[in-house]
């Protein structure tokens, strides 16, 4: 398999304050690779670094980031933000906030196929209403008339993945687009997620903080925590023989419909201030210094 | 024989839905319909739902935050369903919540020490300045967080701090009974097995009764002995956790089981062509 993005030891600082220590990783051509971490682990951050959308106090202190052999951080801006929404598309996490409340959701799904893809106007509604009804939504022709909050959130986060998918993309950064629904209607996105991807022959980086998604979706999995990757590997090893003591207890801490209550033990907190104040003695170190 | 806390009779509740005309008769939208349930004397009740099921309205009519349009409602053999203000006034200090978002839910601008003794202040059995930091101090004791906290603002706190705040401030008055809705959703998955423990031991030393409201039937199964799925405003399934978990009645239940993602790899999963759980709300408000 050849590697469609490839993180090498990356590192991101806010201010003084390390926010990704040295993060490496790769997604597969064709694979959904997973990103786990709790809040704080730096998930968004490296989702944002990906998209150049970086708070403006924060820097890039080290690293490379190769998309189809180019390097993203090094890419005049133009040519980065031609392959943003049409070669690397985002399905954004909350589907309430990412849509333009005052604009209609055919002239936000078109707007996308005429910039990217130099459509007419005409062609973009007939290829914006097929987009639709590939995300499962019924009646496509009158939902390209309505506003957001005419909407449902799943119906929501069905548009938002209609155009993430709408330029053929090469990669998807999903940003825990889930987590804010109700678990059968999580169970209907993630498998029309699936099978777009299938569809389209695309990569997905799942960020998620959910173990059970990532099992359902993800072929292999990155844990990150404060800004390390501490484990990765295939999603069925890192799940049934986790070699880091942290993927262990939030394993061991994530409660189970099919397990009593008993199963149930707490991240100990000894564990969580170690690996920061590891993480803190990583920031000493002379090579995490700011240049 | 178990004695009951609190039970409730049928009970509903409706709003009258924004009218097409001034001159007509607004329509009636029923959020609650006919819903029967019974909490023992230091028993957990789940109340499982998706969005708009009704679970949140159901608590609030619970701690009657909310007036019943229909049914009763009696805690501690006392029907409250149509209480006053003044009336309901000392019942209050028996009867608390714990909200889902600590953030929102804790004065800003107050230390923990005034919003954790606001209410000991209000039913008058504060004695004194010095009396108002030995309880706060207690009260994050009896949480598990420093007694230093006292001079701390929310602001200062991390997201499951903030939640262990939120419960120290429900237990202020030492109420019998608590309504706790959706109190872990927030939280990271490390954060929430604590505060779950928390609630457990809390319940075992202090006898409370507790009604916890959650989307996630995962989470129930860790802290509840009986649980109530509410679909539409209805109660579709009620009875203890362990029956309903393994032998599930209505299709309702088993839908919402299956629906869980358990962190086990698991090929066909996102595959399965299952009928949808609800149609399609199409060109309506979430």
């Amino acid at each position: 398999m050849s590697a469609v993005l490839t993180i090498d030891n990356l590192h991101v600082a806010i201010g003084t304050t390390n926010v990704l220590r040295g993060v490496s990783l790769t997604v597969e051509a064709g694979e959904v690779r997973g990103l786990v971490g709790e809040s704080g682990a730096g998930k968004s951050m490296l989702g944002r670094t990906l998209f150049g959308l970086l708070p403006a106090n924060a820097t890039v202190r080290a690293g490379r980031i190769t998309f189809e052999g180019r390097d993203l951080l090094r890419l005049p801006d133009q040519e980065r933000l031609s392959l943003l929404g049409r070669r690397i598309a985002l399905i954004p996490q909350d589907p309430m906030t990412s849509l333009n409340p005052v604009r209609r959701v055919g002239a936000q799904l078109t707007a996308v196929l005429r910039r990217h893809l130099g459509l007419s106007k005409r062609a973009a509604l007939n290829r914006a209403a097929e987009l639709l009804a590939d995300v499962a939504i019924r009646e496509p022709a009158r939902v390209l008339d309505l506003y957001p909050h005419e909407m449902s959130g799943g119906m929501r986060q069905r548009v938002l993945i209609a155009i993430a998918f709408a330029c053929d993309p090469a990669l998807v950064i999903a940003d825990e687009p889930t987590t804010a629904l109700d678990v059968t209607v999580q169970r209907q996105v993630l498998q029309l997620v699936e099978r777009l991807r299938l569809r389209h022959a695309a990569a997905i980086l799942f960020v998620t903080h959910d173990l059970g998604v990532v099992a359902k979706i993800c072929r292999s999995m990155s844990v990150l925590h404060a800004g390390r990757v501490l484990e990765e590997g295939l999603t069925a090893d890192v799940l049934t023989k986790p070699h880091h003591a942290y993927t262990r207890a939030l394993l061991a801490a994530t409660p189970r419909a099919d397990r009593p209550a008993e199963a149930l033990k707490p991240v100990p907190t000894v564990l969580i201030e170690g690996l920061w104040a590891e993480a803190h003695r990583l920031d000493r170190l002379p090579s995490m210094r700011p240049a | 024989m178990t004695e009951i806390l609190l039970r409730t009779g049928q009970l509903g509740f409706s709003y009258p839905q924004r009218s097409s005309s001034v001159f007509r008769k607004p329509a009636l939208r029923e959020v609650i319909r006919g819903v029967d349930l019974a909490v023992a004397r230091g028993a957990v009740l789940g109340l499982v739902g998706e969005s708009g099921s009704g679970k949140t309205t159901l608590g609030r009519l619970l701690v009657r935050l909310l007036e019943p349009t229909s049914g009763g409602i009696q805690f501690d053999g006392r029907e409250i369903s149509h209480l006053s203000d003044a009336e309901l006034r000392p019942l209050r200090a028996r009867i608390q919540m714990i909200f889902q978002d600590p953030q929102s839910s804790l004065n800003p601008r107050l230390p923990l020490s005034v919003t954790l003794t606001r209410q000991l202040q209000v039913y008058g059995r504060l004695k004194g300045r010095k009396d108002r930091r030995d309880r706060a101090a207690d009260l994050l004791h009896l949480v598990g967080l420093p007694t230093a906290f006292v001079d701390r603002y929310p602001h200062e706190l991390s997201g499951g701090q903030r939640q262990r705040a939120g419960i120290a401030r429900a237990l202020a008055l030492q109420p019998d009974f608590i309504v706790a809705d959706e109190i872990v959703s927030g939280l990271d998955v490390s954060t929430q097995a604590h505060i779950l423990l928390l609630l457990k031991e809390l319940r075992a030393r202090l006898g409370l009764t507790l009604v916890f409201i959650s989307h996630d039937l995962s989470v129930i199964r860790v802290l509840c002995d009986d649980v109530a799925i509410l679909q539409a405003g209805q109660v579709v399934e009620h009875g203890p956790v362990a029956r309903i978990f393994a032998h599930p009645q209505a299709a309702y239940t088993r839908q919402l089981l299956s629906a869980i993602p358990l962190p086990d790899v698991e090929p066909g999963w996102l595959d399965d062509t299952t009928p949808t759980a609800r149609p399609q709300q199409q060109g309506s408000a979430a």
